[in-house]
């Protein structure tokens, strides 16, 4: 099965390995993620307004391009995933939006209302590989570790859009950590914000903000957290000075496949 | 703008209509920047329902929301107080000169290992 891969900006710069460990693991799991070769940065945050229509137009572009190919867009970092797929239910049920996108792409892009589907890796495990599907392709099980989940916002909210999994008790990455063979972490703050952008400004308020989903995590026993989302990676690592360990869900992914080896040279 | 044009104009660009606030609070109580607000977000709701509308431009408020929509999703009247904060910071910052954060500033603020992804969300959230 083929599908159009978004990388973001941050993974070809700072997050690297989230991209390598997973493109690795979907290839092990005999799934194509293609990259689409023109796509640019999604501005990492989505502006909630009718009237913001050209700093969403680098997404609308991608999903185009992902339509004419035929293939569903697959997205991994949690804010492109908030982005692109916001914009494109705006694309489907907002006319007055989608007829001013519309009206900058004529002439280079054909008419879009919201057709291609954006799917999150983390979507693509659980609807199209399937968990125990994932777990019977395990080679090296992550028995006894014990994980906790961090969801952050930007693949939850809002939840009628995202459409992601219960945005008050999402399940997916515990069900996702249970099929590695570890066990997940029931913890509170697993969907509260890690203080995100606002850390360039002030690192005071992210370093109160993070502290407390840390803390949290292990008062409950765990082992690490995993993310998928760059900035709360950051956020929750240099922000809390590496209290608890942190790491990219995709390269647990990978290690429990096999395929994680000799990632730092690529 | 006045202070009615500016409140007119939020409830076209959101969506959200400040008076259906029925004034729960629930939205503050599950705000992450709370202690760091001047206004805090049900009383966006409140001030721009009233048309006070001013004092939110000029407070420092605008630029501690960090975007977790978590106000948004827990309103039980759909009010969607996170957008109403987003529409004033718009009006500030489409004016010409009132930006929040320039490019020059970037480089003195960067922590090493800060991803790319804060750098272009703080300036989509901060400038125009």
């Amino acid at each position: 099965m083929v599908y159009s891969y978004y990388p973001g900006c941050t993974l070809k710069t700072k997050a690297k390995e989230l991209d390598i460990y997973a493109r690795r693991s979907m290839e092990a799991l005999g799934i194509t993620l293609e990259e689409l070769p023109m796509w640019q940065c999604c501005g990492g945050a989505y502006t909630a307004s009718v009237d913001e229509a050209a700093t969403k137009l680098s997404s609308v572009r991608a999903l185009i391009d992902a339509g004419q190919k035929n293939t569903d867009l697959v997205t991994l970092c949690s804010a492109c995933h908030n982005v692109l797929k916001r914009t494109n239910y705006d694309m489907a049920n907002n006319a007055e939006f989608a007829a001013k996108v519309n009206n900058y792409n004529k002439g280079s892009y054909p008419e879009y209302h919201g057709e291609t589907k954006v799917i999150h890796f983390l979507e693509l495990l659980r609807d199209t590989v399937g968990f125990d599907n994932l777990k019977k392709a395990v080679v090296k099980p992550l028995t006894g570790v014990k994980i906790a989940p961090y969801y952050g916002c930007l693949l939850l909210r809002p939840g009628n859009v995202m459409a992601f999994d219960d945005p008050e008790n999402p399940k997916i990455m515990g069900e996702f950590i249970r099929a590695i063979g570890a066990t997940p972490v029931e913890y509170a703050m697993k969907n509260e914000c890690c203080g995100g952008y606002v850390t360039l400004e002030d690192n005071k308020i992210a370093e109160k903000k993070s502290a407390r989903i840390v803390d949290n995590a292990s008062e409950f026993g765990a082992d690490l957290m995993v993310t998928a989302c760059p900035l709360c990676l950051y956020n929750l690592t240099v922000n809390t000075e590496g209290k608890l360990p942190v790491v990219y869900f995709t390269k647990l992914l990978a290690e429990a496949l096999g395929v994680a080896e000799g990632v730092e040279n690529e | 703008m006045n202070n009615n044009e500016m409140r007119e104009e939020i409830i076209r660009r959101t969506g959200a209509d400040p008076l259906k606030c029925m004034k729960c609070g629930k939205c503050s109580a599950s705000c992450p920047s709370y202690d760091e607000m001047e206004y805090h977000p049900h009383q966006f709701a409140d001030m721009i329902a009233r048309g006070k509308i001013e004092p939110l431009c000029n407070s420092e408020s605008l630029y501690k929301c960090m975007s977790c929509m978590v106000c948004n999703e827990r309103c039980p009247r759909g009010v969607k107080p996170g957008a109403l904060v987003e529409a004033v910071r718009l009006i500030v910052i489409r004016q010409s000169g009132k930006n929040h954060l320039s490019q020059d500033k970037i480089p003195q603020l960067l922590n090493p290992e800060l991803p790319q992804q804060a750098i272009v969300t703080a300036m989509r959230k901060y400038a125009k």
